[in-house]
């Protein structure tokens, strides 16, 4: 860990030999550590010490960026100008948007110590009891377990300086037999409050359940969708649809519909960057405090997330702290989803059910129509059948092809949410269970 | 750099490791993107570390830093090995890797101009004169053309003797534009999705593709694709393009080649791969025309390389030949244990370990997997189609996690009818199961066809790596395949 001073000296330095009209300084550091197991034992292992410096300059309506990882003094001046250098030679861009005013950011404390110091013997413990208990059940473990400490610093030259320390420990685990697969996964800012053993035991529990799967025809079918699946839903409705400048380039389901009913009653999502329940950090990579924000309330699209550029192309609009490093084409989205649940417990969702398909998580989704937020993707790790308000059998994994508006249209939601970190960076939602009628599957593969 | 990889190995040694080696990687990018008539980003990116990698007591360990210093480069090979003796606690047997590899040697890819030498102003008004070109067309409400390069020089050592220096140079290029209507938005672009095009060359790989000369078609066809019916749903004979198809050999041929995968090393991940063991050498895996060759020495080929990041020589290997599976992706290790079950299988690693950077450790990823060319041309291909869809450049991909079923969807296609070409249809999609697709490959265009297309987004591993790889391909035509399951 390098420490809120010395980062801050950093930017400080770059900020002072700065000659352009705005300077912004954006620092990541990071000690990271992963224990990857597969076909019970360690074979990867490895650990990260870095840190990377970006500086943004905008002289006029002009801007450049340069970014490196050598933190020698030199080396930062000469940064500093190469991104001065590179926005001279640009053309004049009136679109520009001048870099955020100093805000009040709070203070989040998400950082452990037993977590920036676990070694790669705990780690290795946790994991050696994992492959132990699936050996004893005849199965094989693959996974990983990562424990690191991520600093963010942001300074400009306005003012901003926005500081943020936060650690995590995930594990996620595969446990597969010959022909069937159980997955279980989980995070904790503290390693202590990270459950190994029973991340292991749920997926030893669906790897043996799942044995000697059977095929089921595509078609429409009640679904009972378990959260990590969730996620992966509504993952896409942040990414295709409740960005500023989708929304603006028409690429959204948004687009000439906010304020209008897209989705079920029943569906409300925000973004919150300051609740704990997701990978919580107070702001954005321009600096700018994340505030919560009601993108679907009641099926009805409210709100678009913002940074300064696309806030500054819509009249009223002032970023919602929702930018990532600037400039960039893809414009803000948001990273901290929280899905409202409903009122039935996720056994309840199942025991309603008279026919159904019972799904874990999906694996390789993609968009397949942007604008009407169709998915494509399959099933994986633990794929039942329902029946008679039981899960009966399990079966050989399905290929969708569904909208997401059209599913959650149908949807009843469990009463009870939990997190589910997405797999890129920081992004996590949390989310409930859900009971889908006329979930479409378009196809079927052989396990 | 002799006086950190000596001492990294030394330390290494000393600590226990039994075997070691050092990657001492610098990276330089310079990004350029204009969107709509404005430069959007204009970056240079410089990244430079150092990772080590150990064997101690029969277990992997790895450790890496961005500050190349001798006392840093004590303390990160402790740390390997440290992190190896913690993997050992768990271990079932001990790591194997073959016969020795020592190698000094140096590689460069071969290039006529650097692309860093070459003025901004140049490159910016290529990309200007492509933009206008493209919003020139009435309907475009988005385009996006872009250019990046990057240089890549790499130093490797070993405990067994190597020390081998590369110098790796990439150009890229494309432009993507958009055109919105009422609750549709239809894209095309050039060459080639996911944003751009990239090969292994210098700034003459830019002016080969002549971004500005093919903008304007790019924008015609995304604003005719608004007014296109949809793709029917049927099943019927499939024509698919090269940078198509590329895509196609990377997922369902490519990923399911790799033995890490195959030995379960990406099952939590990535998934596995239908291509067991017991398959190798034995499985008909398409037509007796399908022949597909996975090697590191394609010219402009972007998984062209001099050696991995095991030390190990660049070169080709046959992977399907007159359709049966008859090799893999290897590493040192996972070629060893295929020796284990199968003698006859190649003694050592066909070099295909790369990793993402200083601060990865190496995995197995594809080098240009390309299927070999056939005999006809595109034209006589469709003139004998009596019936059926010519689907170009992709626009949505999905695949199970053992590469059997799959989906893809692309931007444009026609439909085909008695030997010509028919309307345009928009949303089309197909799927089908890999070994069954390939069998029904009866026709595939020749060499004036063929090019090696770049894939720079190849996800991989935990923390996630990210490769660029190559495919060549030429247009081929596949029987009975589900098209157009979107309504």
């Amino acid at each position: 860990m390098v420490g809120k001073a010395r980062l801050k000296e950093i930017a400080e330095l770059a900020l002072s030999a700065a000659r352009a009209d705005q300077t912004e300084v954006l620092i990541n550091a990071q000690d990271a550590a992963l224990t990857r197991f597969a076909a019970n034992a360690i074979h990867q292992n490895v650990s990260e010490t870095d840190i990377s410096v970006r500086i943004r300059s905008i002289t006029g309506n002009k801007v450049g960026v340069a970014s490196s990882n050598d933190i020698q003094e030199a080396s930062i001046l000469k940064l500093v100008q190469k991104a001065e250098t590179i926005a001279s030679f640009q053309q004049e861009n009136p679109g520009i948007a001048p870099l955020p005013e100093p805000q009040t950011v709070a203070e989040i404390d998400a950082y452990d110590a037993a977590t920036a110091e676990c070694s790669p013997a705990r780690r290795a413990e946790s994991v050696g009891a994992v492959l132990e208990a699936s050996r004893e059940q005849g199965l094989v473990a693959s996974g990983a377990f990562s424990t690191d400490v991520q600093e963010t610093l942001i300074a400009n030259s306005k003012g901003v300086l926005a500081y943020h320390c936060g650690t995590m420990a995930d594990m996620m685990t595969v446990v597969m037999s010959d022909d069937s697969s159980g997955y279980a996964a989980g995070s904790a800012q503290n390693v202590d409050d990270l459950d190994t053993a029973a991340i292991g035991r749920i997926a030893i529990d669906k790897a043996i359940r799942s044995r000697e799967p059977t095929a089921i025809d595509p078609g429409a079918y009640t679904v009972i969708l378990e959260e990590d699946a969730v996620s992966t839903m509504l993952f896409f409705l942040g990414y295709l649809g409740f960005g500023g400048l989708a929304v603006q380039e028409g690429r959204s389901f948004m687009s000439g519909h906010l304020g209008e009913k897209v989705t079920g009653d029943n569906i409300t999502i925000w973004d919150d960057g300051t609740d704990s329940r997701t990978v919580a950090i107070p702001f954005d990579f321009e600096g700018v405090p994340k505030q919560k924000t009601l993108l679907m309330e009641n099926g009805v699209a409210c709100n678009a997330v913002y940074d300064s550029f696309t806030a500054a192309r819509e009249a009223g609009k002032t970023s919602t702290g929702h930018a990532l490093p600037q400039p960039n084409t893809m414009g803000p989205i948001p990273i901290n989803l929280v899905m409202q649940p409903g009122e039935l417990s996720k056994e309840e969702l199942i025991s309603s059910t008279e026919r159904g398909i019972f799904v874990t998580r999906f694996h390789y989704v993609n968009p397949v129509h942007p604008v009407k937020a169709i998915l494509t993707g399959m099933t994986r790790d633990g794929t039942f059948l329902i029946e008679n308000g039981k899960i009966s059998r399990p079966l050989k994994n399905l290929r969708f092809t569904q909208s997401i508006l059209e599913a959650f249209a149908h949807a009843v939601l469990s009463n009870d949410q939990t997190t589910v970190k997405l797999g890129f960076g920081n992004l996590a939602a949390c989310v409930p269970a859900a009971k889908i009628e006329g979930f479409q599957f378009t196809g079927a593969t052989e396990f | 750099m002799r006086e950190y990889t000596e001492r990294a190995l030394d330390v290494a040694q000393g600590k226990g490791a039994t075997y070691a080696d050092i990657r001492i990687v610098r990276r330089e990018n310079q990004n350029i993107t204009v969107k709509n008539g404005v430069v959007q980003t204009l970056s240079l990116d410089d990244d430079f570390g150092f990772g080590i990698r150990v064997i101690a007591d029969g277990a992997w360990g790895f450790a890496s830093s961005n500050r190349l210093t001798q006392e840093e480069i004590e303390r990160i090979a402790a740390q390997a090995v440290t992190i190896a003796k913690a993997s050992a606690l768990v271990k079932q047997h001990d790591v194997e890797i073959g016969p020795p590899e020592a190698h000094v040697d140096i590689y460069k890819t071969p290039f006529e101009v650097d692309p860093f030498e070459v003025s901004l102003e140049d490159k910016l008004d290529e990309l200007a004169a492509a933009d206008k070109e493209a919003r020139g067309v009435a309907g475009i409400a988005i385009a996006e053309s872009s250019m990046g390069f990057l240089r890549e020089t790499k130093t490797f050592a070993s405990t067994e003797g190597s020390f081998i220096e590369q110098e790796l140079l990439e150009s890229g290029l494309g432009i993507v534009v958009r055109a919105v209507g009422e609750g549709e938005m239809q894209q095309r672009s050039y060459p080639n999705s996911f944003g751009r095009h990239q090969g292994t060359a210098g700034y003459e790989f830019i002016k080969q593709w002549d971004l500005p000369g093919n903008a304007r078609q790019a924008a015609e066809e995304a604003v005719a694709l608004l007014s296109a019916p949809q793709c029917p749903s049927k099943t019927t004979t499939l024509i698919l393009d090269g940078p198509q198809l590329a895509l196609q050999v990377h997922e369902s041929c490519g990923h399911p080649i790799e033995l890490d995968r195959v030995y379960g090393t990406e099952a939590a991940y990535a998934g596995t791969s239908f291509l067991t063991p017991e398959k190798f050498g034995t499985f008909r895996y398409g037509s007796d025309i399908v022949n597909i060759v996975a090697d590191a020495v394609t010219p402009t080929g972007l998984g062209s390389y001099g050696y991995d990041d095991e030390g190990v020589p660049g070169q080709s290997a046959d992977i399907v030949k007159n359709g049966m599976f008859v090799g893999y992706l290897t590493s040192r290790e996972s070629a060893s244990q295929l020796r284990k079950t199968h003698p006859d299988a190649p003694e050592r690693s066909n070099g295909t370990m790369r990793a993402d950077g200083w601060n990865r450790v190496p995995i197995i990823r594809m080098n240009n997997v390309s299927l070999q060319p056939g005999d006809c041309t595109l034209d006589e291909m469709i003139a004998d189609t009596k019936d059926g869809i010519y689907m170009l450049t992709n626009k949505s991909w999905s695949i199970d996690d053992k590469r059997l079923n799959f989906q893809f969807g692309t931007e444009l296609a026609y439909e085909v009818k008695d030997g010509k070409l028919g309307q345009m249809v928009k949303n089309a999609t197909y799927t089908g199961i890999t070994p069954q697709f390939w069998g029904g490959c009866d026709a595939i265009c020749n060499r004036d066809h063929w090019n090696v297309w770049g894939t720079p987004n190849c996800g991989k591993g935990q923390p996630g790596q990210t490769a660029h790889t190559g495919h060549g391909t030429a247009p081929a035509r596949f029987r009975n395949v589900q098209v157009g399951l979107m309504q």
